[in-house]
């Protein structure tokens, strides 16, 4: 791969990291001057970040600052919400994801996400896995289905505590591993982006502990993107950080450089606890 | 550089199936609007055939009269009482019936017109006239300018509801003889062209069943009923009127789609009434009669004035007992009442009973308060007490809803001072849900006012003549009404029934818009 | 003098009874009080005007317990003395004419008075009077004797440590218990009553001839068997619900999970209005539009398919009223309970497991079918139910529409006859109330009130548990 000098200052600016053994890892969604709005009031503030691939970018910031926001932009999940406008560009392979043209349905199947709080559907463990797979209609036969159930379940972690009970209901699960079944659901569409929305928010330090081994896991095979408010938990589980306050990007960089040698005041007043 | 998994969203085989899935959303997202659509169309075509109904009902038609008030036919001598007079009905019936036989002289020629003369006017029409001639008693051998109401079956037809009529203008007449007595020839060339063209046009229709059809042929005063055509002559039986009324202008005819024997207006009382019309005795007023006169067998002398006056009382009947109980009631279930077994029945005893049918309640009233405590039937007090039983459950689960809006904090604010429980709720928290309460209650009325069903159970369908004076008298209401005018054979009632309905719906219009206004001005959130 | 008596206006003259009796025993409650708490010898627990209250609560209740008395059975009372003491042709007669006699009577005592020649209808009104001015002097004395014993009782209660104010409020607070009883006692008066008259049914009609038989004949001969009733009652329920459930359900779905909320703002309400229309008026609008012009689609099937050789007679009965149309009429008034109901069930759903289907790439019907309806399910179920019970006791529209004819068929097209329609026949008009004829009505309504406690009771414990599950 070859980039002109200027394009790689640019990029070594934003924070792109040259990596030695695959080369230049270009941004897997790109986003430019994202704008917010509910109705009148202006929630985001002209964001533009890039998002690299196989690795976890941690946004961290205090209530409110607009990056659970931020992150329903990634899969259009703002489109549920009906006096949300999102303006600005979201690239990803190629394609402006925030195109009108662009069918959500398609764009969710590659870009998973993972709620706060566990939300299984009422349904068997075996079916809340098998959703995906079968409404986009990516098994060809039972056994394929059930591999892919095995391989998802395998892939989050969950497969040697749930495979004697496939069928029973998934409210059955404790907390922590309703959240790694929801995981595992996301996985099971095969997606390439998997955003997650303060996903220990709800659960208790040994299942937070699980959950973040899971991302470290999964990071070597997917771009992750994870909203938290625990600035350890960025700390342990990210490579990248971005910082957000009152809608704008303050800060980003790389996680360990946000947390001992932050450019920004703000920043430095937020990971040391003076306000957030 | 990686290894990329065959994308499995980007075949034709994954796009196919998207379209068919998007093809899905659309197919449901339709169904939805199709539900919508056909709630919203059946409330349309009910609110229209209803209003259209009502709308016909808004007017009717009154006969004029200029006549001589006789005192020797009203007031004749030893009958000459106002109260006499005002019972009267012969006396003033005569009166009309001479005046109409006098402008009408071949009624007399034989029985069946006579008869049929008599029926344009009622005669229990005339009692509101001897009212007045009785309390005004010097208009007495006066002349008096007095307008009746028109036979309900004229007055359809005079608004078009009785049969589909083509009307056309006939062509210059330039002979007209009388051939027979009453039978009329007209001649003008090529005068019955469009006429004859019409009967063609029909016959192709309908067949042969056009000869049974009535086509009547009009100028000015008088009319008569066409017996043969071609396109240069017109023979005719004359049913009103004299020839020589055929010699000025362009006559005009109308073909009755409606057969003389399948229809309660005779030719010869239409062509009356169109005479009547062209003299400009007959005019289209409000049908005021339609508030200020109480029931009656004929459908223009009818009135919803006792079923109004009756659903009033019933109505403050229940109010007055279902309103505070219901309050009281609410109070206790929500603020006092200890979560024991006895309370947990209570409650789901009242949810059960706002679902039990309103005939049930009938049937209640029927035993209990006929039966058992021995109330008089059809009186109001029962017929409130009944729907003060139905509306109570939803007055009280309206009560609680609003009860349970009012914060803890208020609670426990009054009691900090040292209000004891009760002052409590009745000085902090009931003012507080005071709003919410009324709205319920108003809502739980507006039910009771529509009930129908028991009413018919505790015998309140009578036929009332009287104003009802009290909660004892006996009575109807406005609902009731409703369903024993509809079960009534003619025609007429239809649009007297829709408009009863308007007025009652524009009671329960009323009292939601109450409610609406309430919402609006006292909607807060805490 | 008797007979003036009779004329009294009870009603006033007791609450302004009522009114002195209430204000009298306050008043001598608070002077007493007022005198020992003003001295200020000892410390009074309650203040002056709750020892008013008490005294003049004491003095109120009794005579108000006599007013109410007098209000439900003085009335009754005096016609029955009256009908004891009619000549042997009045008491042979049967109870609703002689009700609609002493109607009359009452009416001519206390409106117009009586004029006329008959000289019986004379001296049985006079007689009314009479013996209504004796009944009300009964109790405005017996009223009068309660309070003052109350008054007297309360009185002698009043002193400086005497904890007037719990009392008024352990008062007070009984009286809200009574009228929450009320509810309790209007269901057991509705079951007593039914059982009662019921049971008196089924002395004269064999309890499984009732309930299997099929030939239903109550007006004119002594035919009991109530299955025609019950097939039409659920035949025309049926068709009621195959209208009003896809339709209320899909408007619910489609305004909870489509409409924008402008659209809401607006359909709501008009659905509303549906609910709101008397059923008195649906009724008319059956008869007037609906079952004509089912009457004519019939008719024109008929002579289609005859026309067409596929027939050799009219296949459909095509009646001027039919089950059809009273079905397809109570459909359209069912749909706002179907709709309102499991629209609310259908946004108690949580948002979160919407957002989860949809961050799978869910459609939005995708998400509705698989897992908001199933998420909703218990309520809809339930609302479903309650629009059955709801078709199933509907009266007017059956009346107006459906017919009298009681029989088994399948053609919607024909007249139909249900449990409602037939107590509205059964109990209207003036007939004999001890006869089998108007008890069945009783033994109908038993069975309706039976069904429909039924579908509601499952359809409250569904809902109970639903709101628990999503609280």
């Amino acid at each position: 791969m070859e980039t002109t000098m200027t394009e790689s200052r640019e990029m070594s600016a934003a924070g792109i990291k040259m990596d030695e053994t695959q080369g230049l890892t270009f941004p897997r969604i790109d986003c430019r001057n994202i704008d917010v709005f509910y109705g009148d009031k202006q929630a985001i503030f002209d964001i533009s970040l890039p998002v690299p691939d196989r690795s976890v970018t941690a946004l961290i910031g205090p209530s409110g600052c607009g990056k659970s926001t931020f992150l329903r932009c990634l899969n259009r999940m703002n489109d549920t919400i009906e006096s949300c406008k999102v303006t600005g560009e979201i690239i990803m392979d190629g394609e402006n994801i925030n195109d009108p043209g662009m069918d959500p349905v398609l764009l969710r199947s590659r870009v998973g996400m993972v709620f706060q709080k566990p939300n299984p559907f009422p349904k068997s463990i075996y079916d809340n896995i098998a959703y995906g797979p079968r409404i986009h209609g990516l098994a060809a036969s039972r056994e394929d289905l059930d591999a892919m159930v095995e391989k998802s379940l395998r892939r989050a972690g969950l497969w040697d505590e749930v495979k004697d009970r496939l069928t029973s209901p998934a409210n059955s699960l404790s907390g922590g591993q309703q959240q790694r079944l929801c995981i595992a659901r996301a996985i099971a569409v095969r997606p390439e982006v998997i955003l997650m929305d303060e996903p220990c928010s709800a659960l208790d330090p040994v299942a937070t502990a699980r959950i973040e081994e899971l991302i470290d896991e999964l990071r070597k095979r997917y771009c992750i993107v994870i909203v938290t408010h625990s600035m350890q938990q960025a700390a342990r589980v990210s490579q990248r950080t971005a910082f957000f306050h009152l809608g704008e990007l303050v800060e980003m960089g790389e996680t360990d450089q946000i947390f001992t040698n932050p450019r920004e005041r703000r920043t430095e007043d937020y990971i040391t606890g003076r306000f957030g | 550089m990686t290894d990329v998994a065959p994308d499995p969203f980007r075949n034709e085989k994954a796009l196919r199936r998207l379209k068919k899935r998007r093809a899905a959303d659309a197919r449901f997202r339709l169904y939805g609007l199709s539900a919508i659509a056909f709630a919203l169309l059946a409330l349309s075509v009910l609110v229209a055939s209803i209003g259209f109904q009502a709308i016909s009902a808004a007017t009717y038609h009154k006969l004029r009269f200029d006549i001589v008030l006789d005192p020797a036919v009203i007031a004749p001598k030893g009958n000459d009482t106002p109260a006499e007079i005002s019972r009267n009905v012969d006396g003033f019936y005569t009166l009309i019936r001479s005046n109409l036989e006098a402008t009408f002289p071949e009624a007399d020629e034989d029985r069946m017109a006579s008869r049929q003369l008599g029926e344009l006017v009622t005669r229990l029409a005339v009692l509101p006239t001897a009212k007045w001639v009785a309390e005004n008693p010097t208009q007495i051998g006066q002349t008096a300018t007095i307008k009746v109401p028109l036979n309900d079956d004229l007055d359809l037809y005079l608004k078009g509801a009785v049969s589909k009529e083509f009307r056309l203008r006939l062509g210059d007449i330039s002979a007209v003889a009388e051939t027979a007595p009453r039978q009329v020839l007209l001649t003008g060339a090529g005068a019955f062209k469009a006429l004859e063209s019409l009967i063609a046009v029909q016959r192709q229709e309908v067949g042969d069943a056009v000869d049974a059809r009535s086509t009547l042929v009009s100028s000015g005063t008088a009319m008569g009923r066409v017996t043969s055509l071609s396109t240069d002559t017109l023979e005719m039986t004359l049913l009103t009127g004299s020839a020589s009324d055929f010699r000025t202008g362009r006559p005009m005819a109308r073909m009755i789609a409606l057969p003389e024997s399948q229809r309660n207006v005779s030719d010869l009382q239409i062509a009356w009434t169109l005479a009547l019309k062209d003299m400009g005795r007959i005019s289209r007023v409000p049908h005021t009669s339609l508030l200020t006169h109480t029931d009656s067998t004929y459908p223009e002398l009818a009135g919803a004035l006792a079923a109004i006056v009756g659903s009033l009382l019933t109505m403050m009947v229940t109010a007055f007992i279902a309103i505070p109980i219901g309050i009281f009631a609410s109070v206790y279930l929500e603020e006092f009442a200890p979560r024991n077994r006895l309370t947990e029945i209570i409650e789901v005893n009242i949810n059960n009973l706002a679902a039990v049918p309103s005939i049930v309640f009938g049937l209640l009233g029927a035993a209990v308060f006929l039966g058992f405590f021995g109330l008089p039937r059809s009186a109001p007090l029962v017929g409130g007490l009944v729907l003060a039983l139905l509306t109570l459950p939803t007055i009280i689960i309206a009560s609680r809803a609003a009860l349970k809006s009012v914060p803890p904090s208020i609670r426990a604010a009054a009691l900090g001072v040292g209000a004891s429980k009760m002052q409590s709720v009745f000085h902090h928290v009931l003012p507080v849900a005071g709003p919410g309460i009324f709205t319920g209650a108003i809502l739980g009325m507006a039910r009771a006012l529509g009930e129908t069903a028991p009413l018919l159970l505790i015998g309140m369908v009578a036929f009332v003549a009287d104003v009802p004076t009290g909660p004892t008298d006996e009575s109807t209401a406005l609902p009731v009404l409703v369903y024993s005018w509809s079960t009534n054979a003619e025609r007429a009632w239809e649009p007297m029934t829709a408009a009863v309905i308007v007025i009652l719906l524009l009671f329960l219009v009323t009292m939601n818009g109450i409610v609406v206004l309430l919402r609006r001005r006292f909607e807060r959130r805490w | 003098m008797v007979q003036q008596l009779g004329l009294l206006p009870m009603g006033w003259l007791m609450l302004a009874l009522l009114a002195m009796l209430a204000s009298g025993g306050f008043f001598v409650g608070r002077v007493q009080a007022e005198r020992f708490s003003g001295a200020g010898a000892a410390r009074t627990h309650s203040r002056p005007n709750y020892h008013g209250y008490y005294v003049a609560m004491w003095t109120f209740v009794p005579a108000l317990i006599v007013a109410l008395g007098y209000g439900l059975l003085g009335d009754g009372i005096v016609r029955s003395m009256l009908a004891s003491e009619l000549p042997a042709n009045f008491t042979d007669m049967p109870r609703v004419e002689l009700d609609v006699y002493l109607n009359s009577v009452a009416r001519a005592a206390y409106h117009h008075g009586y004029t006329g020649a008959d000289r019986v209808f004379s001296a049985i009104m006079n007689r009314f009077l009479e013996l209504q001015g004796l009944v009300k002097v009964a109790t405005i004395g017996l009223a009068l004797v309660c309070a003052a014993g109350g008054f007297l009782l309360a009185r002698r209660r009043v002193a400086p440590e005497f904890r007037a104010r719990n009392r008024v409020e352990g008062g007070i607070e009984i009286f809200l218990f009574l009228c929450a009883a009320i509810a309790i006692a209007t269901t057991i008066g509705i079951v007593a009553s039914l059982l009662y008259e019921s049971l008196r049914f089924f002395a004269e009609v064999p309890f499984w001839d009732f309930l299997f038989g099929t030939r239903w004949n109550a007006q004119t001969s002594a035919e009991f068997g109530a299955l025609p009733l019950f097939f039409g009652t659920f035949m025309i329920a049926l068709i009621a619900m195959l209208i009003a459930a896809p339709v209320g359900l899909f408007a619910a779905i489609y305004l909870s999970e489509y409409a924008g909320p402008k659209v809401r703002g607006w359909v709501k309400p008009i659905l509303e209005i549906l609910a709101g229309i008397p059923t008195v008026v649906y009724g008319f609008f059956a008869l007037l539009v609906v079952a004509p012009a089912i009457r004519s689609v019939a008719i024109w099937i008929n002579t289609t398919l005859i026309s067409a050789g596929l027939a050799s007679e009219p296949l459909l009965a095509a009646q001027p009223t039919s089950a059809l149309a009273a079905g397809l009429v109570m459909g359209i008034m069912v749909i706002p309970f179907v709709s309102s109901l499991s629209d609310d069930v259908i946004n108690a759903v949580p948002q979160t497991l919407r957002d989860a289907a949809y961050a799978m790439g869910a459609t939005k019907s995708e998400t509705v079918k698989h897992v908001v309806l199933p998420a909703a399910l218990p309520g809809i179920i339930a609302s479903l139910l309650l629009a059955v019970s709801r078709a199933i006791g509907e009266t007017m529209i059956v009346v107006m529409a459906a017919g009298q004819r009681a029989r088994i068929s399948a053609d919607p097209t024909a007249d139909l006859t249900t449990i409602t329609v037939q107590i509205v026949a059964l109990l209207t008009g003036e007939t004999e109330f001890d006869s089998p004829k108007t008890l069945s009505a009783f033994a109908l309504g038993l069975v309706l009130f039976v069904i429909t406690l039924f579908f509601n009771l499952i359809a409250l414990r569904v809902v109970q548990k639903y709101r628990e599950k999503y609280d």
